[in-house]
C-alpha cells in the first residue's frame, strides 16, 4: 500500500512538473545486447547487467565517462602505510532512492551478503582481497568476521589480507555495490523487482519486462541529480544484431552494443562516425594442454604460435573488429608496458621460416606431420578462426583437426581438465589491471586450463603483489608476462577484442574507453 | 462423448509423467551444467551455487524433488536467471506467444482455407496456378528470410511499422510477427484445402446434391467443405500447439518477449528448470490439441463416433 501511495505521489508530482514546466522528458533508448539474469547486483556477472546496474547503483568508487577512477559513494579515502587498511569517508547527505541515508553499515551488510555462501554470488571473488572473505565463501568462517566495519555512519574501514593495488578498481564492480538491508529483508529474493528495488545510483528501476525492456527513471535523490541530463533510459535486449542495426537506423534505438560484423563494411558506409570500434580490455586466445606430450615442449608451442597469421585473423576472419595480439594483457592500462613476444616485430614470412626451422629440429615437417586437435565452443566466428589456422599451419606439417561443442560442454571440459591438444578461451577484464589477466597462468589458478606451472612465474606475481611502488609493481608484472606468456606460451594470445557499437549523433557525452563503460548519467541527448 | 474426453484427459497424466521423466534424465546426460561459462567459477563458489539449487544431491533425489514441486505447480527457480522463477518467466512470456500464435493460426485457417477453396473451384486455371505457386513459395521460403525482408520493406523502406520490439503489444508491433508466423501455415492450409476440396467435390454425395439442383453455394459450403475439412483439422492440431508456444526465430528477429526463445536458449545454457518447463508446456498443448482434433472429427464428420 505504501509503495503504491508513494509511486502515485511521485507520478502525480512528475506529471505536475511536466504540465507546469513544459519540460519534455529526455528519453534514451539503449540496445544492451542481452537481457539481465537478475538486477540483484550481487547475483550478476555479465557486461549487459553491469551496464544497467551502473546506472542504478553506486559503489564506493566508480568510473567516469572515460573509465577513469573517480569517487563514488565514498567522497575520499586513505590507505594505511602497509596498504592493507582502507578508510573510506562516505559522501555526507547521500540518499537511497527511498530517501533514507546511505551509511557505512549498508556496505558492511552488502559485502557480508556477497561473501555469504547462502547468497552463492558468482562474483564473490571481487571481495576476495578482504580479510576472511575467502574463508567465509568456503563456509569456514561466519559472515560477520569479514574485514569490514562501520566506524560511524560515514566511515568505513576495510582490512585486506595483503596490499592490493587494484582494490579501488575492483570496487567499481557491481558485486561490491551496497544493497539496503531493510529492502532485502522486506522483499527477500524479490527485492530487485520493479516497485521494490531501492538503489543509490543516478536512476531507479521503473519497470522490467523480461526479454523486452527495462525502464529506469532519474533518481531525484541522487547527489548529482542536477547534472543528469537523461530523464528516462530504456535498455533493450538486442540479441539479434541484424535487427538491432535496423532498429538503430529506424530511430527506435539511440545506441546499441555490438554490431553484425559480417555487415561491417555496409554499416560503416551508412553510419560513418556513428560506428564506434576501438580497443577493449579483452583477449581471445588459444592454450595448449601443457602437461601432455608433445605440448610440454615450450619450443613447439612457440613455433606454432609464431606461424599463426594474426593479421589475417583480425582483418579477414573478424572483419577488422579484432586487433592482432602478441601479448596477453591488452594495451590501455596506464603505467603497464605489455611484454610482447619477440616475433611480434618480425614479418609473417620470417616467422613461418623460423617456425619451420624449430619444427624441423624437433623432427616435424610435411613428411612427419604432427596431428593437433583444436577444441572450441560452437560459434561461426570460432569455426572460421580455427579453419584459418588449420590452413596456415598445414604447410608446416601440422595437421589440424577440430572439435566444437556447445558452451557448457566446452567450459566444463576445460574446468575438469579433460584431455585435449589446443583449446580456445577468452578473457574480458573485470577490473583494469594486468594482474586480472596474468593470474590466469598462476599454478593452480581456477581458470588456468593449460595447467602451466612455473614457480618462477608465481614468484614474480607474488613479488608484484607485495610491491608498494606502483611503477616497480608494473615492471614485475611485465617480467612475469615476458616469462610466462612471451617465452613459455602458457597461453597463445591471438587477438584483442574491440568494443563495437553504434551511437547516434544525437547522443552526446559518449567517450571511447577500453572498459567500454558508458554510464547514462554522463550522456545527454 | 464426455466420457471419451474424460478418458483421454486421464490418460494424459501418465503420458505427461513419462515425458517429464524421460526429459529430466535425458537432459542430464548432456555434459556441463548451468554454471559452466567462459569465466570459470572458483570451486567454493561453484559448490555454493550447487548447494543453493540442490544440484549437489544425487540425481534421483533431484528428480523426486522436482516432481514433488511440479505436482504443486512449482516449476522451480531459473538457474541462469537467478532473478526469476520459471513460472514467472512463463507468466510474462506465454500470453504473448499465445496471442501472436493464435492470431497467426486463425488468419492462416481463414485465408488459407478460402484460397484453397477458390483454387479447387478453379482447378487447372490461372487462379489455381497462382495459388499453388504462392503456397509453394510460402512454405519453402524460410521465416528467417521473410522476416528481415518485411523489416527492410515495411519498416525501413516505407516507415509503416516499427522494425521490432513488443511495445506493450501495440498493434503495429504485432503485424510483422503475426504475418511471418502465418505465411508458412497459410501456404500449407491452402494446399491441403485445395487437395481435399477437389476430392470432396468429386464424391458421390456432392454429385447427388448437384443432381438435386442445390445452389453452388450450398453444395460447396454446406456439403463439400465439411468433408474437405478433415485433413485441415488434422494438420491444424499439432500446428496450433507449435504456434501457440512461440517461435525462436520470429521472437528473436522481432525482439518479442515470448517463450519460443527458451526452447533453444535454455537447452544451450543447461537451464534445466526452464527446459523442463518448456517440455511440460509443449506437452500439455500437444495433448490438448490432439484431443480437440479428435473431438472436431466427430463434430465435422457424422461417421466418426466415439461412444
Amino acid at each position: 500500500m505504501t509503495v503504491h501511495l508513494r509511486s502515485l505521489l511521485i507520478g502525480t508530482a512528475l506529471s505536475l512538473c511536466l504540465a507546469g514546466g513544459a519540460l519534455a522528458q529526455t528519453v534514451l533508448h539503449r540496445g544492451n545486447n542481452a537481457d539481465p539474469e537478475s538486477l540483484d547486483p550481487h547475483k550478476t556477472s555479465t557486461v549487459s547487467e553491469a551496464n544497467i546496474l551502473r546506472d542504478l547503483f553506486m559503489g564506493l568508487t566508480m568510473h567516469d565517462a572515460k573509465a577513469s577512477l573517480i569517487p563514488g559513494a565514498a567522497e575520499s579515502w586513505s590507505v594505511s602505510e602497509d596498504g592493507t587498511v582502507y578508510t573510506f569517508k562516505l559522501r555526507p547527505g547521500a540518499l537511497w532512492s527511498d530517501g533514507s541515508p546511505v551509511t557505512a553499515s549498508d556496505f558492511v551488510y552488502g559485502w557480508q551478503r556477497v561473501v555469504n555462501p547462502e547468497t552463492a554470488a558468482e562474483y564473490a571473488y571481487m571481495l576476495s582481497p578482504i580479510a576472511n572473505a575467502e574463508a567465509i565463501t568456503a563456509g569456514e568462517a561466519a559472515p560477520d568476521t569479514l574485514g569490514v566495519r562501520a566506524i560511524d555512519d560515514l566511515t568505513l574501514e576495510v582490512t585486506l589480507n595483503a596490499t592490493t593495488p587494484y582494490f579501488l578498481e575492483m570496487l567499481t564492480h557491481q558485486a561490491t555495490y551496497p544493497v539496503q538491508r531493510a529492502n532485502v529483508e522486506a522483499f527477500g529474493a524479490d527485492f530487485a523487482k520493479p516497485g521494490n528495488l531501492v538503489s543509490n545510483g543516478a536512476y531507479t528501476l521503473a519497470s522490467f519486462v523480461p526479454n523486452d525492456r527495462i525502464t529506469l527513471v532519474k533518481n531525484p535523490n541522487f547527489y548529482d541529480a542536477a547534472n543528469v541530463a537523461i530523464d528516462e533510459v530504456n535498455f533493450y535486449p538486442t540479441e539479434d544484431r541484424s535487427t538491432a542495426i535496423k532498429r538503430f537506423e529506424a530511430g527506435e534505438l539511440d545506441m546499441n552494443d555490438d554490431l553484425p560484423s559480417e555487415q561491417l563494411a555496409d554499416i560503416k558506409a551508412k553510419f560513418g562516425d556513428q560506428v564506434k570500434i576501438g580497443p577493449y580490455l579483452g583477449t581471445y586466445y588459444y592454450l595448449f594442454k601443457i602437461p601432455s606430450e608433445p605440448w610440454t615442449d615450450a619450443q613447439l608451442r612457440r613455433a606454432i604460435s609464431m606461424a599463426i597469421d594474426r593479421d589475417f585473423l583480425a582483418e579477414k576472419v573478424w572483419q577488422g573488429t579484432m586487433l592482432p595480439a602478441y601479448s596477453f594483457v591488452p594495451p590501455g592500462i596506464e603505467g603497464y608496458e605489455a611484454a610482447a613476444a619477440d616475433y611480434a616485430e618480425m614479418s609473417q614470412i620470417d616467422r613461418e621460416d623460423a617456425a619451420i626451422a624449430i619444427l624441423a629440429e624437433l623432427g616435424y615437417g610435411p613428411e612427419n606431420p604432427l596431428p593437433m586437435e583444436i577444441r572450441f565452443n560452437t560459434s561461426e566466428n570460432h569455426t572460421n578462426t580455427a579453419v584459418a589456422i588449420q590452413e596456415q599451419l598445414k604447410p608446416l606439417g601440422i595437421e589440424v583437426t577440430m572439435i566444437n561443442t556447445d558452451a557448457p560442454t566446452h567450459w566444463s571440459f576445460l574446468e575438469q581438465h579433460g584431455d585435449f591438444d589446443v583449446a580456445r578461451a577468452g578473457w574480458i577484464a573485470d577490473y583494469k589491471d594486468p594482474e586480472n589477466f596474468l593470474a590466469l597462468c598462476k599454478s593452480e589458478a581456477g581458470n588456468n586450463y593449460s595447467e602451466y606451472a612455473n614457480p618462477a612465474y608465481d614468484a614474480l606475481l607474488a613479488q608484484a603483489a607485495a610491491s608498494a611502488d606502483p611503477a616497480a609493481r608494473m615492471e614485475l608484472l611485465s617480467q612475469a608476462e615476458a616469462l610466462g606468456v612471451a617465452q613459455d606460451h602458457c597461453v597463445v594470445p591471438l587477438m584483442f577484442y574491440s568494443y563495437r557499437a553504434v551511437v547516434s549523433d544525437k547522443v552526446k557525452g559518449w567517450e571511447p574507453n577500453v572498459m567500454d563503460i558508458h554510464p547514462t548519467r554522463f550522456l545527454s541527448k | 462423448m464426455a466420457r471419451y474426453v474424460l478418458k483421454r484427459l486421464l490418460t494424459a497424466i501418465p503420458t505427461l509423467f513419462l515425458i517429464v521423466s524421460i526429459s529430466f534424465f535425458l537432459m542430464r546426460i548432456a555434459p556441463g551444467g548451468p554454471f559452466n561459462q567462459e569465466k570459470g567459477l572458483a570451486p567454493a563458489i561453484m559448490a555454493n551455487l550447487e548447494q543453493v539449487y540442490h544440484l549437489d544431491k544425487p540425481l534421483w533425489q533431484q528428480y523426486l524433488f522436482y516432481l514433488g514441486n511440479l505436482l504443486q505447480g512449482d516449476f522451480g527457480p531459473s538457474y541462469t536467471r537467478p532473478g526469476f522463477a520459471v513460472a514467472e518467466l512463463f507468466r510474462a512470456g506465454l500470453p504473448i506467444s499465445i496471442q501472436l500464435g493464435a492470431s497467426a493460426l486463425v488468419l492462416a485457417l481463414v485465408l488459407g482455407g478460402a484460397l484453397g477453396i477458390v483454387a479447387a473451384l478453379n482447378q487447372n486455371r490461372a487462379v489455381d496456378y497462382a495459388v499453388i505457386a504462392a503456397a509453394t513459395a510460402g512454405s519453402t521460403i524460410p521465416t528467417f528470410v521473410v522476416a528481415p525482408i518485411y523489416q527492410l520493406v515495411f519498416a525501413l523502406g516505407l516507415s509503416l511499422v516499427p522494425v521490432a520490439g513488443w511495445n506493450d503489444g501495440a498493434f503495429p508491433n504485432r503485424i510483422g510477427p503475426v504475418v511471418v508466423l502465418m505465411l508458412p501455415q497459410l501456404a500449407v492450409v491452402a494446399r491441403l484445402m485445395r487437395g481435399s476440396m477437389i476430392e470432396s467435390l468429386r464424391s458421390h454425395h456432392i454429385r447427388t446434391a448437384r443432381a438435386m439442383g442445390l445452389s453452388d453455394y450450398s453444395v460447396v459450403i454446406r456439403h463439400a467443405l465439411r468433408g474437405a475439412l478433415l485433413p485441415v483439422i488434422s494438420y491444424a492440431g499439432p500446428a496450433a500447439a507449435a504456434l501457440l508456444t512461440g517461435s525462436i526465430i520470429v521472437e528473436t528477429i522481432f525482439a518479442i518477449p515470448g517463450i519460443g526463445r527458451y526452447f533453444v536458449e535454455a537447452a544451450l545454457s543447461r537451464d534445466y528448470t526452464i527446459v523442463m518447463g518448456t517440455v511440460v508446456v509443449v506437452a500439455i498443448f500437444t495433448i490438448l490439441f490432439n484431443l480437440i482434433v479428435d473431438v472436431l472429427y466427430a463434430v465435422v464428420d457424422p461417421r466418426v463416433r466415439y461412444d
